[in-house]
């Protein structure tokens, strides 16, 4: 359900009103707490994102932002507590690695670097959380709707181009 | 034997088809890999369309009834109007269509054209490739007048499609090619009406398991100091390639295989798709990279990954179609 969601939104062309649709994966201990200090601050940010909290920024599979992506979102943020500050010690020590792999590889596929940003945002870092939303909005909005599934869908994915049988 | 697997009146035989799409033909050879057990196969089956084998013609097809054929093991991916015609024909000629094979169940190598255009294809093909006589640069055209009439040939699409992304598929068996040893269990299973209940996301001959777990290298649990390809170091025998700095997709591949590749010194390449629960094979081993860089700091991370060559066509060899993604956009 929440997939159809995200599609049906994403599929929302840039001339009818498009808005940017941004999925964020923070860790509860650090970047969770640092956006609710931006809210709990009444910061102004976009409400372009929807957060998604997970327990720590390693436990964030690469193929839940491929999906995201795949899904019809627009963006993706991913982030955790700074080196060195992370609750299970390492947590973060993977998604340092893994990150900028995903990143060269979704860059190869086509999805622009600006869609997909890998930060550390700590507890206190309300303002540095608020201000990484307005930036990552604003390049999303100028690069416009990615539209994964749509494309994907013009190509046959799915469905194929829909040929009558032989000898229907 | 579940219903649909019932012997098709006649001679009380199976009747067995297989068929090739966007593929290289291997699929097709490894079927005959069972060796001797083809003797059996034939005492219970037979084959009703095997275009690289026996001389069937696609009319024959047509003529069959509905259902006609009890198993169809369809190999290849779906890259022409063609081959997307034969896989609607025989998904309703068929009782059970299984997707056989890397490329008919993910996509396969075919399927890594998907990072590419189409233009890019053509021009590759027909006219850049530096052993190309095409001095009037013709490129094939779905529709030809000439001086027999109109010539029609199959469209080419825009991407390789998967054999589940055109019709619906009861089993796949996944591998390039599958194994032998494991097809033949898989045949036995068909015929004794043992195979898990139809569901296109089932597939059979293979386990849910990594490779990982049928290697029988040594894991030292040390981390990745730096990423070498095989034609530039020795790998020392016994030891995880892996760790070793080989990139072997092993942690995200699905086990069936017998870790083959392993055994033969050279670094898996995935050929079994995603393990588990994984649906996207390059995600997967993304996340399992991660977790064994030796890099204590950002700026080491991203060099040791500036160093791993062309991360598309390693993590997404044989299953670019089946990925998240699906290609490039
Ligand atoms: S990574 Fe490769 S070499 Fe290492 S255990 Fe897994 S299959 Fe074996
Ligand atoms: S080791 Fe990997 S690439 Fe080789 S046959 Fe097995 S799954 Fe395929
Ligand atoms: S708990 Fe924040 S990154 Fe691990």
């Amino acid at each position: 359900m929440a997939e159809a969601h995200i599609v049906q939104q994403g599929a929302t062309p840039a001339a009818a009103g498009w808005e940017p649709r941004i999925i964020a994966f923070l860790c509860y201990w650090c970047s969770y707490t640092g956006a609710d200090a931006a809210g709990t601050a009444r910061l102004k940010y976009p409400p372009n994102v929807d957060i998604i909290r997970v327990m720590c920024s390693g436990r964030i599979d690469p193929e839940l932002i491929t999906t995201a992506f795949a899904h019809g979102a627009d963006g993706v943020m991913v982030c955790g507590c700074h080196i060195g500050d992370c609750h299970y010690i390492s947590g973060n020590h993977k998604t340092m690695a893994r990150m900028p792999l995903l990143k060269r590889t979704l860059v190869d596929l086509g999805i622009e670097p600006d869609r997909f940003v890998h930060e550390w945002v700590s507890a206190a870092e309300g303002e540095k959380f608020a201000r990484l939303v307005r930036e990552v909005t604003e390049r999303v909005r100028r690069l416009g709707p990615l539209g994964w599934p749509q494309r994907m869908r013009e190509r046959g994915v799915g469905c194929g181009m829909s040929l009558e049988p032989w000898g229907a | 034997m579940s219903e649909k697997t019932d012997k098709a009146g006649g001679n009380g035989k199976l009747k067995i088809g297989m068929y090739w799409a966007a593929s290289c033909g291997g699929c097709d050879i490894s079927l005959l890999e069972i060796g001797p057990h083809i003797l059996e196969l034939i005492e219970v089956a037979d084959v009703v369309l095997w275009p690289c084998a026996a001389d069937f013609k696609y009319q024959d097809v047509v003529n069959y009834p509905d259902q006609f054929i009890d198993v169809c093991f369809f190999n290849g991916g779906v890259r022409n109007s063609e081959q997307e015609e034969i896989a609607r024909l025989l998904r309703r000629k068929s009782k059970t269509l299984i997707a056989y094979g890397a490329c008919a169940t993910d996509g396969g190598i075919p399927a890594l054209a998907n990072t590419k255009t189409v233009e890019g294809i053509f021009a590759a093909s027909y006219h850049d490739c530096p052993s190309l006589d095409n001095p009037a640069h013709v490129e094939p055209q779905p529709i030809t007048q000439s001086e027999y009439g109109e010539l029609e040939i199959p469209r080419f699409y825009p991407q390789v499609l998967r054999l589940s992304d055109v019709v619906e598929v009861d089993y796949q068996i996944p591998g390039c090619p599958p194994q032998a040893e494991r097809v033949w269990e898989a045949i036995l299973a068909l015929v004794g009406g043992q195979l898990p209940a139809r569901n296109s996301a089932v597939k059979v001959a293979c386990f849910d398991k990594s490779v990982c777990d049928e290697c029988p290298r040594e894991k030292r649990k040390v981390k990745i100091k730096e990423f070498k390809r095989p034609h530039e170091a020795m790998a020392e025998a016994e030891w995880c390639l892996l760790e070793q700095g080989f990139i072997c997709m092993g942690p995200a591949t699905r086990s069936g295989c017998g870790a083959l590749c392993v055994k033969a010194n050279l670094p898996c390449r995935g050929c079994y798709g995603p393990s588990g629960e994984a649906q996207d094979q390059g995600a997967a081993m993304i996340g399992a990279l991660g977790s064994i860089l030796d890099a204590s700091t950002e700026e080491r991370a991203r060099e040791m990954i500036d160093h791993i060559v062309d991360p598309v066509g390693t993590f997404y060899r044989f299953t670019m179609a089946s990925s998240d993604l699906k290609g490039r956009r």
